[in-house]
This record gives structure tokens, C-alpha cells and sequence, in this order.
């Protein structure tokens, strides 16, 4: 029993673990299916159907994987120092206006010249987003959970005010959107599917983030902070400095994912452009434990039950809360086993 | 017997910390536990405190055997535990958090009577406390007899004690020795953890030494000499006095670091640093005698660059510091060994290798560390061990794994492998074993023969006349004496630290202290 225990403290079982610790919480929405007189098992089939049963269905878990990985590294990415970024949301919206901004006014540029700088927009406009809490947790000691979260809700409004006013589309018949961005604008589809170039943008970064944290200075300075903030300052590592940085490292990579969701799948800025993204990818990242290689595995895997809660909706009457509630399970069963294993610890 | 264990075993994962331990203590008794870090005894009584579950083996107490399957069976038994990190809610009065331990506690807690219990043990017993000051405001004195109250509160009568004197200033340890004897004689029975022999032959009925988690013999304090507890407590390790070779320093040459009336304000009740001057020469070690919460903290965090000093100047080498930031001192040559080291001296849950590099981080990892290159790193590092002769395990074991001594042990290494002109050391043994406190005042002596300047703030006495080449005594957060090691004995020192004396000293910035 002893020797099972420490088999399974150890780190290369993490994955496993996991796994085992999803399949409980399918098994205790399966409970609930039952109880309302549907069967779970033809539900599951049917969300892994709409997911793998077609090569649409393939490409659209890509489609929306892509901005759960952003946005679930922008979470990642601060809580290596110990910081709760929960603005995932907001930052997405301020890079999707900066580079609606760029995208309209800009328009007349041949893409080879636009495009990288509407790169350029979306993480700074994710970045100046992720600036002001950061600002304020270093200089006043203000707790960035609070201030990140609240901060969703001004920028996701200012995208309302922009595109019902300013940027409105003067041949929308008052519908709430942007004119349509140029040609020169677009992010590539690929093989005929919605997948786009984000997806390059996603396992660049991802990469980049296992990168830097094992292989270089600032990344070694990370990981001490986020063990032992007291040692780090004791050893001349500046602080303050480090969450400027990992804020809007985070905050300009969910603005690369507002970024590409206008730009590849919307053309245009809209509401309801991120059908909260920033909340899952932050999800995303406390499921994979704030690792890079688990976050890709992590938004692969929301994104089937995403992609699969339309097919419930359509094939058996569930209600998309159903993936809602296996997701929120999913999190609380993991996130518990953590803090067991903390306490045992 | 009153108090009885019987072939208790426990191991960890890849550790035996008790195998077969088997210990008879009668009622009333004060019995030491003796052994070196790591002998298993803390592991031994947390299993008598049901924190730990034995592998194998029976405790029994009047002859009725307990089953203890968690720590309030303990209690239920009648059995209390000290830890040595005290287990008291900082930001509740001294009343609330003795009613945190009581049995059946009401839901409206009765705040007057237990205010009147704790007087009336305070009053019997010796164990003054204010009941409505705040935890935090006591000294560590205080707060480890709000801990002995708890514990009478809560009705053990079997008190076990770990290492209750680490913390605790020479004449502490002769105030808590009183309240034990006055304890002893009401019947209480004391369990009484240490590693120092002193204290075991003055306060102990019966030593009972551990090595390597086996009872090595149980001897009564009249048999005892302290000769043979430390024969039994090393074993067949050459036993060997603290004789070193001491260099001279060339005088003349111009101090490596000088304070000239630096004052730091002290933070939530204590008391900072009232204006300090002293200058250290390279090649001298400057000890600083002080009870615990006197200023030192902030003496050495000032001159880390961790605290701004709000008057005076800090200089190195001649240059004016005082607003330098601690990465710009660590670069200048400023290494220390901190007072917590695992707290605030590495990370725990990174390797050995990470931590072994963390105030040489430009070294190691030059251009920002791109493509950093791990395994060459630990060459180097394994490299630098073998030339201090030790044995380190593998290097790629999380440093929280280590035991406090490695932790220490490593934290000398790293910092005394950096050839720093000046090392700013807290306790550089406070609860290292005597094998380990040996090593770790040879390289003190080492760096100091090397040319290094030395800040030792200790609250052992013993340690800082025999590696000081002066001292100065410190009293709420001012310079109250400054001495060289022959000049004056433990108890004037002792007389000093706690304010009950006061020496001639005048204070004079520029020449802080008769320099040679």
C-alpha cells in the first residue's frame, strides 16, 4: 500500500493520475444523467462523436483549442510566481480591439506589412490590459484575483460601447459590429477547415514558455519566486519586476488569441466574440498544473467537450450546461486530489 | 512504570528513523531524550503524540495500553507536546489561543475563566504571561510558556518538550529550568528533547541517548559525566576539543564594512536599530551577542540592502551603501546565512543543483541564461563539494528533502564557495547537531583565515567567545558593550543582553570600536 502510494506521488504518473481523476467526474455527471432519466453513455457518445465522428469536428476542437491554450498560458504563465490572473477574458478583448483598430485604420496596407502588425496589436493591447492590475499589485499591494476579474467586465463593455458607437459598421442596419475587416487583414484558413494560423501562434508560445522556464535565467528566477518568494528577494531577484513581466507575458498571449479570433474566424470585432475563453483556458491551466505540455493536452480536452455540448444539444435535448457541469467537476475533483495531496504532503 | 514504550518502529520512505525503541519514564520525572540531528528523537515522541502512526511497537501509560490513532487521543491520554515552530495564532490574544485548546470549548467561550486559569498557573507555576496580549507582540519566550499553559489547560500530565531551548536566551533556559522543576514536583511527568549535554546534566533525572534510531542507554544523571554522553552520542567518532588556528590580520588597512550611527525603524513592536556603529576589518570575525528580537535582524537586513536605514550610513570598502539594492551587495561581494535557513535561504521544492547556484545566478547562467545548460552546471557544482570534502546526495533531490543540517550545511557551502568579502551569518548552528556544528565553525574560521570579514550574530555564547575576535553586545536595537572574547565571561554577557547591566560605553562614530 505504502509502495503504491509513492508510485503515485511520482511526477511521471501526473498524467495518469489525471486521467483517472477525469474519468471520476464523467462517472459522477453520468450519476446525475441518470437521475434525470437520460443515459449517460449515449450522452458521452455523442459528445465524442460530434468531436472525433467527422473531420468538421475534428478541426473545430483545433478551432477552439487554440484560444484555450493562449488564454490558459496567459493564466500559466503568473502563476509561476504565484499570481492569479483570472482576466484571461478581458486581456482577449483588449487585443481583439487593438487589432481591430489596426485592422481598420490600417487597412490599406498589403498584408505582408499589416498582419504581423496586427500581431504586434493583439499582444500589446493583451499586455496593457494585464499592465494595469500588475501596476497596481506591485506598486499598492492590490490582490490581482480581484482586480483581473473585475477588470473583464470594463473591457468586454468597452467592446460593446466601440461597436455599438465609434467603430459601429454604418451598414450594419444597427447591428452591434465593426465594418468587415480587408482581405489583407485575414489570418489563413487551412485544408478547407476554420483552422487558422492562430494554431502556429499557440505551440510557438507554448513552446517558447517551456523554453524560457528550463533553459534560461529568467525562467530560473521564475520557478524561484514561485517557490519561495522570501529566498528570492533575499537573493537580489527583483520581484516587482517579475510580475510586470509574467502579467503581460499572460496578458499579451490571450491578447494573440482575441487577436486571431477576430482576424481568422470573425473578420470583424463583435460581442460575443469569446464564448469565455479566458475562464476556460484558465481552467485549462490549473487542470495541467500551470505545465505546458499538460496545457495543450488540457485544451484538447476541453475543447471536445465543448465541441461535443453542441452535439448534445442537438441530438439528445441536454441542455449545453451538461458540459458546463462535467468541466466544473472535472475541476473540482482535480483541484481537490491537490490540495489532499498538499495537506498529506 | 508510569510511562512505557515498547519496540516502537516507524520509517519513512528510504529512512529508519526508529527501529525497536523501547523507553520507561516514571511519574514525575524529567527524562532527556539525547541525540544528534536525526536519531530519531522527535520521530519517536510524535509517535507517543499520535502525530505519527508506529510500524510496530506498544505505548502504555499506568500499566493501560493506548491506542493512539491521532493527536487528540493524545491529549485525551493526558499527553502534550511542544513543537520547536510553536503552534499559536499570532493575531489572537494569549486567552484566545489557549481556548483554541481546550477539550470542550463552548460556543461562547467563557473568556473570564480562562483568563483566571491562566493566572492562576502563571502564579504557581512561574509562568507569567499577559492573558490579553497579542501572540505576536511576546517574545519566543513568552509564547513557549502560552504553550506549556495550553498544555496544563488542556489537562496533559505527561508534557513533551522539543528542543525547547534553541530558542531561548541563557537566562531563559535557567527560567524555563525553574518552571520545569516547579512542574516536576506536582507530579508532571517531562519529556525533554535536546542535543546539548549541558543543559541534559542540569536538568535531567534520568538520559535516556538516541543514535541513528536506537536506544544507545539509559543513565541516570549521577552516573552520568558529560564525557560519556558524548561518547554515546557519536559513537566511535573521534572525540576532539574546538581548538583554531587562528591567522592575524593585517591591521592598518581600511575596514570592509563600517556603520556610522545607522538607526532602522523597528516593525510591528519591536524595536529596530537605534543608531549603531561599528566597523569590521577582512579577516576578523565581529561576534553579536543579543537575545533574539534586539535589532540583529535588522542590523543584517540593513546591511543587505533588504531595509532602508532611516539615519546613518552603511559603507563598503570605504563606499557609501546605504541605498544599494541587496542584488547590487550580493554582486559587491555580501553573502549571508540567514536566520530561518530554509525559509528564506533556498527553495525548497528546487533541486539541489538550482539552489546551490541561486546568489551566483550570472555566473552560471551568463546572456540571460539562454540555453542553459544544466548538466555542465552540476558538474561544477558537485566540483566545488568534493573541494570542501563533503557528501552531498544526489544533486537533482529537491532541497526540501534535506534535513535542516544539510540545508545549512549547503547554504555555507554555496556562500562561503563565493569567496565573499564580507558574510553577514544568523545562527549559523542554531539546531545543527554537535558534528555539524563542528564543520560549520571550521569553515567559519576558514573564510575568516582566508581574508573574509565576519558579522556572526549568535545567541550562543559559548560559540561567539570561542570563534570571536571581538564582540559586541546588543540590547534593544543599541550597541549596550563591546568586548574581546578573554575580557568577560557568559554571565556578564548574559547580564548585558538582557538590560540588567549596563557597560561603560561611549559612543563615538568615528572610532566605533577600539579597532586592534
Amino acid at each position: 500500500m505504502a509502495r503504491l502510494a509513492r508510485l503515485a506521488d511520482s511526477r511521471l504518473l501526473i498524467p495518469v493520475r489525471l486521467l483517472g481523476l477525469t474519468a471520476l467526474a464523467f462517472v459522477a455527471v453520468g450519476v446525475f444523467l441518470l437521475l434525470f432519466g437520460k443515459n449517460p453513455l449515449a450522452a458521452y457518445r455523442a459528445i465524442f462523436a460530434g468531436a472525433f465522428g467527422s473531420t468538421y469536428g475534428l478541426s473545430e476542437v483545433v478551432v477552439r483549442a487554440i484560444p484555450l491554450m493562449l488564454c490558459a498560458a496567459a493564466t500559466a504563465i503568473p502563476a509561476r510566481i504565484g499570481l492569479l490572473n483570472v482576466g484571461g477574458e478581458g486581456q482577449l478583448h483588449a487585443g481583439a480591439m487593438a487589432a481591430t483598430w489596426g485592422a481598420l485604420t490600417l487597412g490599406f496596407l498589403p498584408r505582408a506589412a499589416l498582419l504581423p502588425g496586427l500581431v504586434a496589436l493583439g499582444l500589446l493591447g493583451g499586455a496593457a490590459a494585464a499592465l494595469v492590475p500588475a501596476v497596481l499589485r506591485w506598486a499598492a499591494g492590490v490582490n490581482e484575483t480581484i482586480s483581473t476579474l473585475l477588470l473583464n467586465y470594463v473591457i468586454v463593455l468597452l467592446v460593446e460601447y466601440v461597436v455599438r458607437g465609434p467603430w459601429k459598421d454604418p451598414m450594419s442596419y444597427n447591428w452591434p459590429f465593426t465594418p468587415e475587416f480587408s482581405d489583407s487583414a485575414r489570418l489563413g484558413l487551412y485544408w478547407g477547415t476554420r483552422i487558422h494560423a492562430g494554431l502556429w501562434f499557440a505551440l510557438v508560445a507554448i513552446a517558447l514558455f517551456y523554453f524560457v522556464l528550463r533553459r534560461t535565467r529568467w525562467g530560473y528566477e521564475v520557478r524561484v519566486i514561485g517557490d519561495n518568494p522570501e529566498a528570492a528577494v533575499r537573493a537580489g531577484i527583483p520581484l516587482g519586476r517579475y510580475i510586470l513581466l509574467t502579467m503581460c507575458a499572460g496578458g499579451a498571449l490571450a491578447g494573440l488569441a482575441g487577436m486571431a479570433e477576430v482576424c481568422a474566424i470573425q473578420s470583424r470585432l463583435r460581442p460575443g466574440i469569446s464564448t469565455g475563453f479566458g475562464y476556460t483556458g484558465f481552467l485549462v491551466s490549473w487542470l495541467a498544473l500551470h505545465h505546458p505540455l499538460g496545457i495543450v493536452a488540457m485544451a484538447v480536452l476541453l475543447g471536445v467537450l465543448s465541441v461535443g455540448g453542441d452535439q448534445v444539444q442537438i441530438s439528445l435535448g441536454l441542455p449545453y450546461a451538461t458540459v458546463n457541469i462535467i468541466m466544473a467537476l472535472i475541476f473540482f475533483v482535480v483541484l481537490g486530489s491537490r490540495f489532499r495531496a498538499a495537506r498529506t504532503a | 512504570m508510569y510511562l512505557r514504550l515498547d519496540g516502537i518502529a516507524k520509517s519513512f520512505p528510504g529512512v529508519l528513523a526508529n527501529c525497536g525503541i523501547s523507553l520507561e519514564v516514571d511519574r514525575g520525572e524529567i527524562h532527556a531524550l539525547l541525540g544528534e540531528n536525526g536519531a530519531g528523537k522527535s520521530t519517536l515522541m510524535k509517535v507517543l503524540y499520535g502525530f505519527y502512526q508506529p510500524d510496530a511497537g506498544t505505548i502504555s501509560v499506568d500499566g493501560a495500553r493506548l491506542d493512539l490513532r491521532s493527536p487528540s487521543d493524545a491529549i485525551r491520554a493526558g499527553i502534550g507536546m511542544v513543537f520547536q515552530s510553536f503552534m499559536l495564532i499570532p493575531a489572537f490574544s494569549v486567552v484566545e489561543n489557549i481556548a483554541l485548546a481546550l477539550p470542550r470549548l463552548g460556543v461562547v467561550p467563557d473568556t473570564a475563566e480562562i483568563r483566571e486559569r491562566v493566572r492562576q498557573y502563571g502564579a504557581r507555576y512561574g509562568l507569567t504571561v499577559d492573558p490579553d496580549a497579542k501572540v505576536w507582540q511576546l517574545s519566543v519566550g513568552e509564547q513557549q510558556r502560552v504553550e506549556i499553559i495550553k498544555l496544563l489547560v488542556s489537562g496533559a500530565r505527561i508534557l513533551i518538550l522539543d528542543e525547547p531551548t534553541s530558542v531561548l536566551a541563557p537566562h531563559e533556559i535557567r527560567g524555563l529550568f525553574e518552571i520545569l522543576q516547579t512542574l516536576r514536583r506536582d507530579g508532571y511527568t517531562i519529556l525533554f528533547i535536546t542535543h546539548k549535554l549541558k543543559e541534559v546534566m542540569a536538568i535531567a533525572d534520568r538520559i535516556t541517548v538516541l543514535r541513528k534510531g536506537s536506544v544507545v542507554g539509559t543513565l541516570s544523571r549521577d552516573k552520568a559525566t558529560e564525557q560519556d554522553l558524548a561518547y554515546m552520542l557519536l559513537g566511535e567518532r573521534e572525540l576532539r576539543t574546538d581548538t583554531f588556528s587562528r591567522r592575524g590580520r593585517a591591521d592598518g588597512a581600511r575596514p570592509v564594512l563600517e556603520l556610522e550611527s545607522v538607526s532602522v525603524p523597528g516593525e510591528r513592536g519591536r524595536c529596530g536599530l537605534a543608531g549603531v556603529s561599528l566597523s569590521l576589518h577582512g579577516g576578523e570575525i565581529l561576534g553579536v551577542a543579543g537575545v533574539t528580537g534586539n535589532g540583529q535582524t535588522e542590523l543584517g537586513e540593513a546591511i543587505l540592502g533588504l531595509r532602508r536605514a532611516a539615519h546613518g550610513r552603511i559603507l563598503l570598502d570605504g563606499v557609501d551603501v546605504s541605498h544599494a539594492t541587496t542584488a547590487r551587495m550580493l554582486e559587491a561581494g555580501v553573502a549571508c546565512i540567514p536566520e530561518d535557513p530554509l525559509r528564506m535561504g533556498v527553495a525548497p521544492g528546487l533541486t539541489i543543483a538550482e539552489n546551490m547556484i541561486l546568489t551566483e545566478r550570472r555566473r552560471f547562467m551568463p546572456r540571460g541564461g539562454l540555453f542553459t545548460d544544466w548538466r555542465a552546471i552540476r558538474r561544477a557544482i558537485e566540483e566545488r563539494i568534493e573541494n570542501f570534502g563533503l557528501t552531498i546526495p544526489r544533486l537533482t533531490v529537491p532541497v526540501g528533502t534535506l534535513s535542516g543540517g544539510n540545508v545549512q550545511r549547503l547554504l555555507l557551502l554555496r556562500e562561503l564557495s563565493r569567496r565573499p568579502k564580507l558574510l553577514v551569518t544568523f545562527y549559523p548552528t542554531r539546531g545543527l547537531d554537535i558534528a555539524a556544528t563542528r564543520m560549520a565553525h571550521e569553515l567559519l574560521m576558514m573564510a575568516r583565515n582566508g581574508g573574509a570579514a565576519i558579522l556572526l550574530i549568535s545567541e550562543d555564547l559559548d560559540e561567539l567567545l570561542d570563534l570571536s575576535d571581538r564582540l559586541v553586545v546588543f540590547s534593544r536595537g543599541a550597541i549596550v558593550g563591546a568586548f574581546r572574547p578573554g575580557e568577560i565571561d557568559t554571565v556578564d554577557i548574559g547580564l548585558l543582553m538582557t538590560g540588567a547591566k549596563r557597560h561603560e560605553w561611549h559612543d563615538s562614530p568615528a572610532s566605533p570600536i577600539p579597532a586592534s
